[in-house]
């Protein structure tokens, strides 16, 4: 049973990381209705910059401040550079050109510090607290506690501020917003920074678990995508919901079921995605009046 | 009538230029050829489904190692004669494309998009798992294809005039099917997917069928890896090869069969030389060249031509599709 | 100097011209139609002062020239569009929707006191405070679209068929309460109808569009009477 609790635990954090990425990916697709592929990519360069401000001798915190900043400004840039000239126009481009982004981010990152495994220091003490028989991670805790305060930041944006109103607007009628008087081009770069922000949390979070090289988000992004089109694509609290149901039934799978182990574990979200899809297309909170957070 | 024409002896000489190509070059190089034309049958069957269907995929590396390791497993474990891989290769992929594909189509492009590129990326990771049937991360050693005596062809000229001919006859057959009435269909679905409902054509079954057939062409295609490589390993087959299929038929230009041959040449050279400079120069320059591409020539390089063409005919570039009917509209209210 | 100047404008929607070169003025403090048949460029024209179509010549408020400027830069400027269709946005509450309205207005700016006045010319919309907009009826999110176009205390009032799709007893309240926002706001009003014989009662002067030009011009209380249009516009 402790054994259980504390596999559980671990897979709310982990599933807490596909959160935030998924987060992401909502918050870019409900403002410019694209599926970022980049995302992930974006998070492990701005992962990257953490650890090279940070071998430079910076403090770890200071060092992850300095990385959210490139990676919000990084984000807008990107999507004013980018993905603003194909805004509004077909899907398949808009796919191809943030492949292209992912491609491009990989193998700049691959260039600026190779594709050897580095070790990306923890934010959180190496310790365990034990909690009725189940020792768990200070780590795994910390994690889902930085997940939630986030999510209570996003809500508190998005719902109390005029400026997060006015994002909100953007991304339901752009005509519409700019009659007001809204820069819908500044809601959309904010939104792209925001997402980019929310990103390279999820990257310094998870790198201290795995080895920091330029293909760290590759697994996460899958189960990100998972975790996204369980709660519906358009869906915060979907994001984060599916998020931990991804993490929890992945490492649930991996530790009890032999046959998937830890090699297979990438499958369980693909089945999850399929079933989902199936059974529920909109995902589980994916419906429109959902979760405006 | 001359322009068909012309076509035809364009075709004729491009065909006479690739089959004497081999005697030309040093096995190196014909070995790189006829990567080429494997790729290219890839890139053809992933045009189908992207350039024609307007269904996109992201995991046509998953196909494309399927068959490449069924043709691998039946040469080295049941010592089956290789030509014969080559269907059992389109087989196998068409089959678990058409199994993927009954629940795909039911996924939005979007969805579709996901969950291929999941499927790109476990691929390797699925060989690995099952690495008491496929070896592994060791890999595959498989042998290649021997040019018969007496025919005076060295092997790297034989397996290149193989892949040429295999190639060859699955490009006839893509020419067929995308110019017949199965083609009009599959096109009307890319393009309208309500007024070809209301055409009477049976969408699920379209979809579901062009899925499995351009998977099948990356199982064939797979198999034409393996003659010219001889061997097979997970690493070979990551998201990049996918991501690199999808580069190709950008460049070569989406719901065009000849700008297959445009693209495969793209992602078998462009790794050749920018590995020279540093490992990474190939992922920036399929990445650059998407993005690039999106920007300045959305058809791809079979699109230049027509494009070219099409200016020479008329030279203003005019657009004369009413988007609004205000005047017409106008005199409606007036009467 | 008039509030707004127009001067041979053009607008085009693709290869396809809509507005083929009109002049008009709206001073301040006046109430002006644009009266016409369907497709006669009369949402065009709004449009165009508002930058959300491709236009030639000149456009020019308080003076200065917006023609080529930014949607949201001209809204910026005191000029507020209630677009045809409404432009509210379901999904929101219409509270935010009123909120929404005040965006580009300085905080604490005595949004309040506007939000207050806005309830007392549309009771309805107080009851609704929390409903999202798009479970409002339709006269109901006219008078919310209105209502937060006023939220932008604008200089000019754009206003696309307000009486669309309302019935007539909605209208004629909407008309009055549209009087008394001019009267107390001082705000100047451009509004395009169909309903020629209810704007004409409520504008200064009007503009007889067709095909894309002006077609006539003159004091509202004249055109009323004009029988010849009586006869073309005013036969419903």
């Amino acid at each position: 049973m402790a054994e259980f609790v504390q596999v559980v635990v671990d897979g709310v954090a982990t599933g807490s990381i596909y959160g935030a990425l998924a987060l992401a990916l909502v918050l870019i697709f409900r403002s410019t209705s694209v599926v970022n592929f980049a995302q992930g990519e974006m998070a492990m360069f701005s992962t990257f910059v953490a650890w090279g401000i940070h071998q430079a001798g910076v403090p770890l915190g200071l060092a992850l401040l300095g990385a959210f900043a490139f990676s919000f400004a990084a984000g807008a840039i990107i999507e004013r550079v980018v993905i603003r000239p194909f805004e509004g126009g077909e899907p398949l481009t808009l796919v191809i050109v943030t492949l292209g982004l992912f491609l491009l981010i990989n193998s700049a990152a691959g260039w600026i510090w190779g594709f050897n495994n580095r070790s990306f220091p923890s934010a959180f003490p190496d310790s365990s607290v034990t909690i009725v028989g189940a020792r768990l991670d200070v780590e795994s805790l910390g994690i889902v506690a930085v997940l939630i305060v986030v999510v209570g930041l996003l809500y508190l944006l998005f719902q109390r501020t005029g400026i997060g109103l006015a994002m909100r607007a953007a991304a339901l009628n752009p005509d519409a917003s700019r009659l007001v008087g809204v820069r819908v081009g500044r809601m959309l770069m904010l939104g792209w920074g925001l997402a980019a922000l929310l990103g390279a949390l999820a990257g310094v979070l998870v790198a201290p678990q795995l080895f920091l090289d330029p293909n760290l988000m590759g697994g996460v992004l899958v189960y990100s995508f998972a975790a996204a089109a369980l709660g519906g694509f358009d869906s915060a609290i979907g994001a984060v919901v599916g998020g931990w149901i991804i993490g929890v039934s992945e490492n649930v799978a991996g530790t009890y079921v032999n046959f998937i182990g830890a090699d297979l574990k990438i499958l369980v979200p693909l089945g999850i995605i399929f079933v989902v899809l199936l059974v529920k297309p909109s995902g589980l909170f994916g419906s429109p009046e959902v979760a405006r957070a | 009538m001359s322009e068909r024409r012309v076509r035809i002896a364009t075709l004729v000489a491009a065909l006479a230029v690739a089959i004497l190509l081999p005697f030309f070059f040093e096995p190196f190089r014909n070995n790189q050829f006829s990567l080429v034309l494997a790729y290219s049958v890839a890139v053809l069957g992933l045009n189908l489904l992207v350039g024609y269907n307007g269904q996109i995929s992201l995991g046509h590396g998953f196909f494309f190692a399927l068959g490449a390791y069924t043709s691998a497993l039946l040469i080295a474990k049941e010592s089956v004669p290789y030509l014969l891989t080559v269907p059992a290769a389109g087989v196998v992929a068409f089959a678990a494309g058409f199994v993927f594909g009954v629940p795909a189509l039911r996924l939005r492009g979007l969805y579709l998009a996901l969950v291929t590129l999941s499927l790109a990326v476990v691929a390797p990771q699925l060989i690995k798992r099952w690495g008491s049937l496929t070896e592994g991360t060791q890999g595959l050693t498989v042998n290649q294809p021997t040019a018969p005596g007496g025919i005076g062809l060295a092997n790297d000229q034989y397996i290149y005039l193989l892949t040429l001919a295999i190639a060859a006859v699955m490009f006839l057959l893509a020419w067929n099917l995308v110019r017949g009435q199965t083609g009009r269909s599959i096109m009307a679905i890319r393009d309208n997917e309500i007024s070809a409902k209301a055409m009477g054509i049976n969408i699920a079954r379209v979809k579901t069928r062009v899925f499995a057939v351009s998977a099948g062409y990356a199982g064939v295609a797979g198999a034409l890896y393996v003659f010219t490589v001889g061997f097979v390993a997970p690493e070979s087959f990551t998201v990049t090869l996918s991501l690199g299929l999808l580069a190709a038929i950008v460049v070569g230009g989406l719901g065009s069969v000849t700008g297959a041959v445009f693209g495969a040449l793209f992602i078998e050279f462009v790794p050749v030389w920018a590995g020279d400079v540093n490992q990474a120069l190939t992922g920036f320059v399929y990445g650059a060249v998407l993005i690039a591409f999106m920007f300045v020539l959305p058809g791809g390089m079979a699109s230049l031509g027509k494009r070219i063409k099409r200016i020479r005919k008329r030279p203003a570039k005019q657009d004369t599709r009413p988007e609004r009917t205000e005047r017409t509209t106008a005199r409606e209210g007036l009467t | 100097m008039s509030l707004l100047e127009v001067e041979g404008l053009y607008a085009s929607y693709g290869p396809v011209e809509a507005l083929h070169g009109i002049d008009f003025e709206v001073d301040e403090g006046q109430t002006v139609a644009i009266l016409g048949p369907n497709g006669a460029g009369k949402t065009t024209t709004l449009r165009a002062i508002c930058g959300m179509v491709d236009t030639e010549g000149s456009v020019s408020f308080d003076g200065e020239s917006i023609a080529g400027k930014a949607t949201e830069d001209i809204a910026r400027r005191g000029i507020a569009h209630v677009p045809e269709g409404r432009g509210i946005f379901p999904t929101l509450s219409v509270d935010e929707n009123l909120r929404l309205g005040a965006h580009v207005r300085k905080k604490g700016d005595d949004v309040a006191d506007d939000v207050a006045r806005c309830r007392r010319w549309f009771p309805r919309l107080e009851e609704r405070s929390a409903q999202t907009a798009g479970s409002l009826s339709g006269g109901e999110q006219q008078m919310l679209a209105i209502a937060r176009a006023v939220m932008m205390r604008p200089r000019l009032l754009l206003l696309d068929e307000p009486s669309l799709g309302l019935a007539p007893i909605l209208t004629r309240e909407l008309f009055r309460v549209l009087r008394e926002i001019a009267e107390e706001q001082s705000t100047t009003m451009l509004v395009v109808e169909q309903n020629a014989s209810l704007v004409l009662e409520f504008a200064d002067y009007a503009h007889v569009l067709e095909a894309g030009q002006i077609a006539l011009s003159g004091d509202a209380a004249q055109l009323s009477e004009d029988d010849a249009i009586k006869r073309s516009y005013l036969a419903y």
